[in-house]
């Protein structure tokens, strides 16, 4: 026999205004099963939920119904409410009065009739609910980080500071991203790698971290708490355990001229290499590409001189399998290629360059030794024009978003320059400075003001070079209302941000949203920025937005304390929403499996005592299964129902309206 | 392609004269027969869409309308600015069933759209295709040629395509077909001033000697256009440029169709380029 | 609530062009690129800016500025505006405005009075006449002298034709015209005889 609580929630104004709460609830009295009906102000409030919970417990209700706000604001805490009264949560829905009702109508003789109408079918459906348990799933309390740059690198410190064991996946030789591209940092001025290596080392060295650079992940199964991946290590050639790092390699290497991707293709590497000398590890490895013993089979000078005998020239990738219980994304971003740009030269022109080249041209450890020089003919360039917002904020022919920092990196560079050249002329072309940081509208002023960088406000139409060598610089200064020309003589880019090129095949394989221009979705824009909709992945760093370096770091952090909230417990609790097969009525078309968005539904194979196989019928992992009830519409055989949310239930509601 | 239509506009048979007689001389050696639309008018030019956004359609659709009544499915417009009112037309009719309809109205002749309008680069390089390269038969060997296109063989809002709108190329296959050579430059598609050249001579000179300028300090023997207000402007005015004190420039401004005529062996009288303001025979003792 | 708060001049210009000025965010690249900027007494981007403002003072600095008539139609800043706009057909708009409000800035007197000699040879034969058109040119503007020494090179060259080119279908431009002026008329209400006011 039923006993129904209703309780009925005036929200303040919200549904009170339009909707009359007492003859709703004196309605819902007369309903079939009820046998408690109130009303109150603000039922979700301490004394609301205590209302609740005295009804449950005095009056043995065997179902609630909450008609109030919609369940996606307090469904959760209604539930609570209910365990913590002894009944179980699965037992309480909720009659949205306010979304679907008060806040969609105006005239109150209809509002009022639809609530008492909503009430009604939530009564017939709980009448029928039957009590759920949560569905208890182990964790794999390891996590896995993908991308070695300050995002990866400081998920992974924080991670494994907390107790927990990471696995830290990079795919280039070293850990250490753009930042150990960097010359100096916005808005202190620190030398990049003075701050960067220190935690670079430490990531190598924790106990419980294992890094495994040049290596890619490469295929990924199963769901949160049990991932299993496996990992491309690709073949280095040189053994790391027993490389010293002592460089006799790379100083004999015949192959000195392949364009150093490290330095923007400014200066040369070897073919036996480590991408800069600070890496960490710091062991080379051989671009097989370029080199002339695995491409000619000649030469070997590496191995001849290597006086640990660590050159392994038959060495082979290796496929590791982990397993995981959160993974990471941190893997950054590049800068957009702007030869779309044909007004500034389609990228052909020597010494229009990108920041990432600026960088390493003022960096200390780079291709000119910090010294600013043309690349055309390695001279000082008295003249630099810097412009801002290459690619970005352009519909047309570019990103149509703002990439966040250039105008703070554009200001330290013009800065840099003026440091280093004292009589050179900084002009930077700009449309607006966003400078919001902390401590960044000043440093964008003190370039201006004590570093004399010229700002004029005005997008270039075109850049090319005449011809007796000068970059000629067609700009405006919409301020002052007059074109202007600068005969410049180097030109940096402030291209835009976009994220890494194969970024969209890692998200098809975690299966993680990604927007038009391939940046990582997160689960809720305000709320929930480092979540995913993929249960278990989540995001730090530009590969989920074009951000600098503190806000990767912050987002790294919490995304770490994420991972480690999911290992707090040595088993996720998930909701019982998730659909079961009736293997006697399952015919096997498999439109379930087909229909499944998150892959929940396997074959299951139905066997007699000997092991023969007698049927094959569907089955769903509840694991992954999200209670989306895609498969339930979809079975012919009427063989699929979903706990929470069954057949019976649904379709008692629609039955109540006449 | 045996014949085409043939809207020759109006500077064509004046200023542009040279334009004309050597078009007319390539297309009679490629075989190609040139169909003048019978009653054509002016296509408004700069003046009609500066005074009258409905003018400066209605006389485009005349020819428009014309053309198509004369069974001309492809026309050939030489002049660039011809061809940017036309082809422009065109555009505008498509996207618009109103406006077509007010045209209708206003010219009081049908028109479904149906012609195709060539500029000079398109119709040339598909003549060469066909077979005119075979026919070039005395290549302007060492000539050094700067090809300029000017704004309306560059630009466009869906009138100038299947070329780069920064970096042009259209001409390229027709200048080395004639043996010559193209010099990197930076002026190919800057504004040499356009219909300013009586109205406002002062700003032509500044911005059609900055053309000279740069094909000069390329390095280049000739600069190569296809427009006859960009021809006069750098040809006829290039003696009141270095009066003002710029230059001093000799050079020679071909128009491309004159180029090929010449590779092809014929006359220089036969393509007009004894009619040029800045001597351009120079360029033909190259071929000799 | 109306999509965006386009001010009046700002709709006729919408509707004239299909040019949105809401999407200027002002970043000068037309401007940049315009090679007659130098010429130009409010430049491409201030165009822009003050149709966007599009009260009747800003309305009226444009239509009395030089700079409208200074425009070359060279199509760089419709080619490399990032919002895919074009400042060319919305000087273009203001031109018509101007004429047919009578309010054509002195300082263009001869560029207005080109366009207009243009058209008279078009309207008259059917097609431009070089000849007609630079006589018509001088007399309006009084300018008799200079490039007079080009002629006899023109005429010698046979670039130069006396003749007139009378179309046989030159009643249907008369009518073509008179259609198109009675529009404009009705449009911008220009006074019976059509000139500055």
């Amino acid at each position: 026999m039923a006993r129904i609580g209703v309780f009925i929630c005036h929200c303040g104004e919200n549904i009170g205004r339009t909707v009359d709460c007492a003859a709703v609830t004196a309605a819902a009295a007369k309903m079939p099963g009820v046998v408690h009906s109130v009303d109150y102000k603000y039922m979700c409030s301490d004394p609301g939920q205590q209302m609740i919970k005295k009804a449950i417990v005095e009056k043995k209700l065997s179902g609630v119904v909450v008609a109030a706000c919609s369940p996606r604001m307090h469904e959760r805490t209604f539930r609570n409410a209910a365990a913590e009264a002894g009944l179980n949560p699965y037992l309480l829905e909720m009659a949205n009065l306010r979304e679907h009702c008060s806040w969609v109508h105006s005239d109150k003789a209809a509002a009022t009739q639809k609530a008492i109408d909503l009430i009604r079918l939530m009564v017939e459906k709980v009448r029928r609910n039957k009590a759920l348990y949560p569905i208890r799933v182990p964790v794999e309390p390891t996590a896995l980080v993908i991308g070695g740059g300050i995002a990866g690198i400081q998920a992974a410190l924080d991670i494994a500071d907390g107790g927990k064991k990471v696995i830290l996946v990079e795919k280039s030789p070293s850990i250490g991203g753009h930042m150990a591209r960097l010359s100096e940092t916005f808005p202190t001025l620190d030398c990049s790698q003075c701050i960067l290596t220190p935690r670079m080392v430490e990531a190598a060295s924790h106990p419980n971290i294992t890094l495994m650079t040049y290596s890619e992940v490469e295929a990924v199964e199963g769901f949160v708490g049990n991932f299993e991946v496996t990992i491309r290590k690709k073949a280095r050639y040189v053994d790391p355990a027993k490389c010293t790092g002592c460089g006799d390699c790379w100083n004999k290497c015949p192959q000195k001229k392949i364009p150093n991707e490290f330095d923007a293709n400014l200066g040369f590497r070897t073919a036996i290499y480590t991408p800069f000398p600070q890496a960490v590890p710091n062991k080379p490895v051989i671009d097989a590409e370029h080199c002339t013993m695995l491409t000619k089979g000649k030469c070997g000078l590496c191995a001849k001189v290597c006086p640990r005998g660590a050159v392994n020239f038959k060495d082979q990738d290796e496929l590791v399998k982990v397993k995981v219980g959160a993974i990471i994304l941190a893997t950054g971003f590049e800068l957009w290629n702007h030869s779309a740009y044909g007004e500034y030269g389609a990228g052909k022109l020597t010494d229009v360059i990108d920041g990432f080249a600026f960088e390493r041209l003022a960096s200390a450890s780079g291709p000119t030794g910090g010294e600013i020089r043309r690349p055309s003919d390695k001279t000082e360039p008295k003249t630099v024009v810097f412009i801002q917002c290459c690619g970005s904020r352009d519909d047309k022919a570019g990103k149509q978003y703002c990439s966040k920092i250039c105008c703070m990196y554009t200001a330290k560079h013009a800065m840099l320059y003026r440091h280093k050249v004292h009589d050179g002329r900084a002009v930077v072309f700009y449309m607006d400075i966003r400078a919001a940081g902390k401590g960044y509208d000043e440093f964008v002023r003190r370039a201006i003001e004590a570093d004399g960088a010229e700002y004029i406000r005005g997008r270039v139409s075109r850049i090319y070079r005449r011809q007796d060598g000068k970059l000629i610089v067609r700009g405006a200064d919409t301020l002052a209302g007059q074109p202007v020309t600068v005969e410049a003589d180097m030109v940096v880019l402030a291209d835009a941000i976009v994220p890494r090129s194969g970024s969209e095949k890692l998200a098809q394989m975690l299966g993680v949203a990604y927007d038009t221009d391939g940046f990582y979705s997160e689960a809720h824009p305000k709320l929930r920025p480092v979540e995913t909709a993929a249960a278990g992945v989540f995001l730090a760093g530009a590969c989920q937005a074009p951000k600098d370096i503190p806000d990767s770091v912050a987002q790294a952090s919490a995304s770490a304390a994420k991972a480690l909230g999911l290992f707090a417990k040595p088993e996720l609790e998930r909701e019982p929403i998730v659909a079961h097969v009736n293997p006697n009525t399952c015919v096997h078309c498999r439109a379930c499996i087909s229909a499944c968005p998150y892959g929940a539904i396997q074959d299951f194979e139905i066997k007699d005592r000997a092991g023969k196989v007698l049927r094959v019928v569907a089955e769903v992992n509840e694991g992954l299964c999200q209670g989306c009830g895609t498969c339930v519409a979809v079975c012919r055989s009427n063989s699929i129902d979903l706990d929470g949310f069954t057949d019976e239930e649904i379709f008692s509601e629609i039955l109540t309206l006449e | 392609m045996k014949s085409i239509g043939y809207y020759p506009g109006c500077s064509l048979r004046g200023g542009g004269i040279e334009l004309d007689m050597s078009v007319r001389a390539v297309a009679q050696v490629a075989g190609v027969e040139l169909r003048q639309i019978e009653d054509w008018n002016c296509c408004g030019a700069t003046a009609a869409h500066n005074l009258s956004h409905e003018l400066a359609v209605a006389l485009p659709y005349r020819v428009l309308a014309l053309a198509e009544a004369q069974g001309l499915t492809e026309v050939l417009t030489p002049c660039a600015a011809c061809f940017s009112r036309l082809k422009g037309t065109n555009v505008r009719l498509a996207r618009s069933k109103e406006l077509t309809a007010r045209m209708q109205e206003i010219v009081e002749k049908p028109y479904n759209g149906t012609v195709k309008i060539l500029n000079i680069n398109e119709f040339l390089n598909r003549l060469l295709a066909d077979g005119l390269a075979e026919k070039l038969t005395t290549p302007l060997k060492g000539l050094k040629v700067a090809p300029y296109y000017g704004c309306l063989l560059s630009r466009g809002d869906g009138i100038v395509e299947g070329d780069d709108h920064e970096a042009p190329t259209s001409m390229d296959a027709a200048i080395k077909a004639a043996g010559a050579e193209i010099v990197p430059w930076n002026y190919a598609t800057e504004c040499c001033g356009g219909g300013f050249s009586m109205s406002m001579t002062d700003a032509v000179v500044d911005l059609s000697n900055a053309i000279l300028a740069d094909a000069k300090a390329a390095g280049a023997d000739a600069i190569v256009t296809g427009c006859p207000m960009c021809h006069s402007n750098l040809d006829m005015r290039q003696r009141k440029i270095n009066a003002a004190g710029y230059g001093p420039y000799e050079m020679p401004v071909l128009y491309l169709s004159e180029l090929l005529g010449l590779a092809a062996g014929l006359e220089p009288k036969a393509v007009g380029l004894n009619r040029h303001f800045t001597d351009a025979m120079g360029v033909v003792k190259r071929s000799a | 609530m109306s999509k965006t708060q386009e001010s009046e001049l700002a709709a006729a210009i919408h509707n004239a062009t299909g040019v949105n000025v809401a999407e200027c965010y002002q970043c000068g690249k037309c401007t940049a690129g315009c090679p007659m900027a130098k010429f130009m007494d409010i430049v491409p981007n201030q165009i822009m800016r003050l149709v966007q403002i599009g009260d009747k003072p800003s309305e009226d600095k444009l239509l009395r500025s030089v700079a409208i008539w200074r425009c070359a139609g060279c199509l760089t800043c419709m080619q490399r505006c990032p919002n895919e706009l074009d400042p060319a057909a919305v000087i273009d708009a203001l031109r018509e405005m101007s004429h047919g409000q009578g309010k054509v800035v002195k300082a263009a007197k001869k560029i207005l009075a080109f366009h207009r000699a243009f058209l008279k040879t078009v309207e008259k034969t059917g097609r431009m006449s070089e000849f007609a058109l630079t006589r018509r040119y001088k007399l309006a503007t009084g300018d008799l002298f200079s490039d007079v020494g080009l002629a006899p090179a023109m005429l010698f060259k046979g670039k130069l034709s006396l003749k007139s080119h009378k179309i046989p279908g030159r009643g249907e431009i008369k009518r073509i015209f008179a259609t198109c002026r009675d529009a404009s008329r009705t449009e911008h209400g220009r006074g019976a005889r059509g000139g500055n006011r």
